[in-house]
């Protein structure tokens, strides 16, 4: 049994990584598929499925971690992104 | 994360106003000690090669604005030329051009092993979202050579006693310039018409089938307009009729439902860079029952079946692999939100512009390919309004030349309509927010452009154009 403080820190990692992203296609879609596939398996209570989600959570969020790190490397500002500065909206 | 980035480009343009030329050490001190901030591990002096102009001013954002016109990146809304590569399917990747880099056909050794074990996952996974066997995929350079592989291979192969081809007046470029090949080689080509919907017409296509057919080529998606065609039928004539059927489905794999088995399909030609996968990798589906047999067009080690020599790229074909599992996973999600952004897309247009026309049936078209002629107004000029926006006006391939696509002139499109198109590709990375913004630049630009012309004029006078006689002969 997957505890439920430990599923809530690794979205809420999932979605801090998401948001280290400069470019905006890739930020905001990070940001909107974990909360969507969070919301859509909010219920479930199977334990084997629980268990292959936290695994495929926890592998995606090893993937943020090396890709945020390379794709801001070489990233640019996009119009997007100034777009919100402009406006002042958070970029969530 | 965006507030670092402010304040790095503050600092160093406040210390050009306040000094006019700064010293580039001084300059790049200053972004480094920004840049580090945020990003210890790496950093990696940025983008010399970007930006032309001198090499201190390309070191930053702010800087590059004065030497280049060109400030920040335009948002993508040109999904059917190429894709964003997807970060799981670079994170894939990765430990294949590192680590892991042995050659997948070398049978001696451990690093042969590995690299061939994970070329038959990623065929696996590449035969999983099309219904087929993995045994039956073929890893090639992409669609170009898939296609040219099936339709000359296929053609010539049977040449002894079929001669016949059949192909649509819509289809890429590689396939029509494949059959222009065959022509010379004395095979006869059918290029069907398309009806105004850009479909073909199912009783033109039996009657084009002679008994020395070899082979049907048919897109199962089209690049311009994004009309489906109906696979299954046409699986079924040339079934029926034993004419072996090939799709490109180069626009189609992962975004519509596609099964061989189900569709009848023989050939089939995959894309990696149109399904958030690299460039430079392709595949081509080649049905073993009933066998299709081809005559490779590139002679060498004999890899993949003999069909395409040359070592497989490993790192590229697990990065299609990929590619194709979070196709398949992710399939309905992506494919309701892209019917969702693309609904938003014509609605808002045509909530604020009159006289837009969609080509392509809508009803039987992939909503992420829309392609729309703003009547009087012309496309490329409406491009160079919309710098801030990456749009085409058709196909990739002939963006260079202004003649006026032969997609829209193939469904019967007029001239003038034929020169006022923009595709919107949308993909799994358009946001709500690009969409909103496009169509605003859109609306602004087709206004502008309107007030100029004359035609725009008389129109809304009530003239038709149609009834002035423009020339005294």
């Amino acid at each position: 049994m997957v505890s439920r403080i430990y599923v809530l820190s690794l979205y809420h990692k999932l979605l801090r990584e998401g948001s280290k992203f400069h470019n905006y296609n890739f930020r905001e879609y990070t940001l909107r598929r974990t909360r969507d596939a969070f919301k859509v398996n909010k219920s479930e209570t199977d334990p084997t499925k629980m268990k292959s989600l936290v695994e495929e959570a926890e592998k995606n969020l090893a993937m943020l971690q090396r890709q945020v790190m390379l794709g801001n490397a070489f990233s640019h500002e996009s119009v997007m992104n100034r777009e919100f500065s402009k406006t002042k909206t958070p970029p969530t | 994360m965006p507030k670092d980035k402010c304040s790095t480009k503050n600092m160093s343009s406040s210390i050009q106003m306040k000094y006019g030329i700064v010293p580039v050490r001084q300059l790049l001190s200053t972004i480094y000690a920004a840049k580090n901030v945020q990003n210890k591990v790496l950093s990696l002096p940025h983008h010399h090669y970007k930006i032309s102009g001198s090499r201190s001013a390309s070191s930053t954002a702010a800087a590059s604005e004065k030497s280049s016109g060109m400030q920040f990146r335009p948002l993508y809304l040109d999904a059917q030329s190429t894709t964003q590569l997807d970060p799981r399917v670079f994170d894939a990747m990765l430990p294949f051009m590192t680590e892991n880099f042995g050659n997948p056909h070398s049978r001696t050794h451990f690093y042969g092993w590995e690299a061939e074990a994970a070329v038959e996952e990623a065929r696996e996974n590449v035969a999983k979202l099309i219904g087929a066997e993995a045994k039956e995929i073929v890893f090639t350079s992409g669609a170009t050579e898939s296609n040219n592989i099936s339709v000359k291979g296929a053609a010539r192969f049977y040449s002894r006693d079929k001669k016949h081809v059949i192909t649509t007046q819509t289809e890429h470029k590689c396939v029509l310039d494949s059959c222009r090949q065959l022509e010379a080689e004395n095979f006869e080509v059918t290029y069907l018409p398309v009806k105004s919907n850009g479909i073909i017409d199912m009783n033109e296509l039996e009657q084009a089938i002679r008994p020395d057919t070899s082979l049907v080529s048919v897109m199962a998606v089209n690049n311009e307009i994004g009309v489906i065609q109906p696979l299954q039928e046409i699986g079924e004539l040339c079934r029926s009729h034993k004419v072996f059927f090939h799709t490109d489905a180069a626009q189609a794999v992962g975004k519509i439902d596609i099964d061989v088995n189900k569709m009848k399909i023989d050939l089939l030609s995959i894309s990696g860079h149109k399904i958030y996968g690299p460039k430079g990798i392709g595949a081509l589906y080649a049905r073993r029952r009933p066998r299709v047999r081809l005559e490779p067009i590139q002679s060498g080690g004999g890899q993949e079946r003999n069909i395409r020599s040359g070592t497989v790229p490993a790192p590229l074909v697990v990065g299609l692999g990929e590619a194709c599992r979070i196709a398949l996973q992710e399939k309905e999600y992506d494919g309701a939100r892209i019917k969702e952004l693309s609904d938003r897309l014509v609605n808002k247009i045509n909530a604020q512009c009159t006289h837009v026309i969609r080509n392509g049936d809508p009803d039987r078209a992939y909503p992420g390919c829309v392609n729309l002629s703003f009547a009087y107004v012309e496309g490329e000029s409406m491009l160079m309004g919309l710098k801030d926006i990456a749009l085409s006006s058709g196909s990739a391939c002939t963006s260079a030349s202004l003649e006026p696509s032969y997609v829209l002139r193939a469904i019967g499109a007029e001239e003038d309509l034929a020169h006022s198109s923009l595709r919107f590709g949308i993909g799994r990375f358009t946001t709500e927010a690009e969409i909103d913004y496009a169509v605003d630049k859109c609306v602004e630009q087709v206004n502008r452009l309107r007030e100029m012309s004359p035609l725009w004029d008389m129109v809304q006078e009530g003239i038709d154009l149609k009834s002035i006689q423009w020339t005294q002969h």
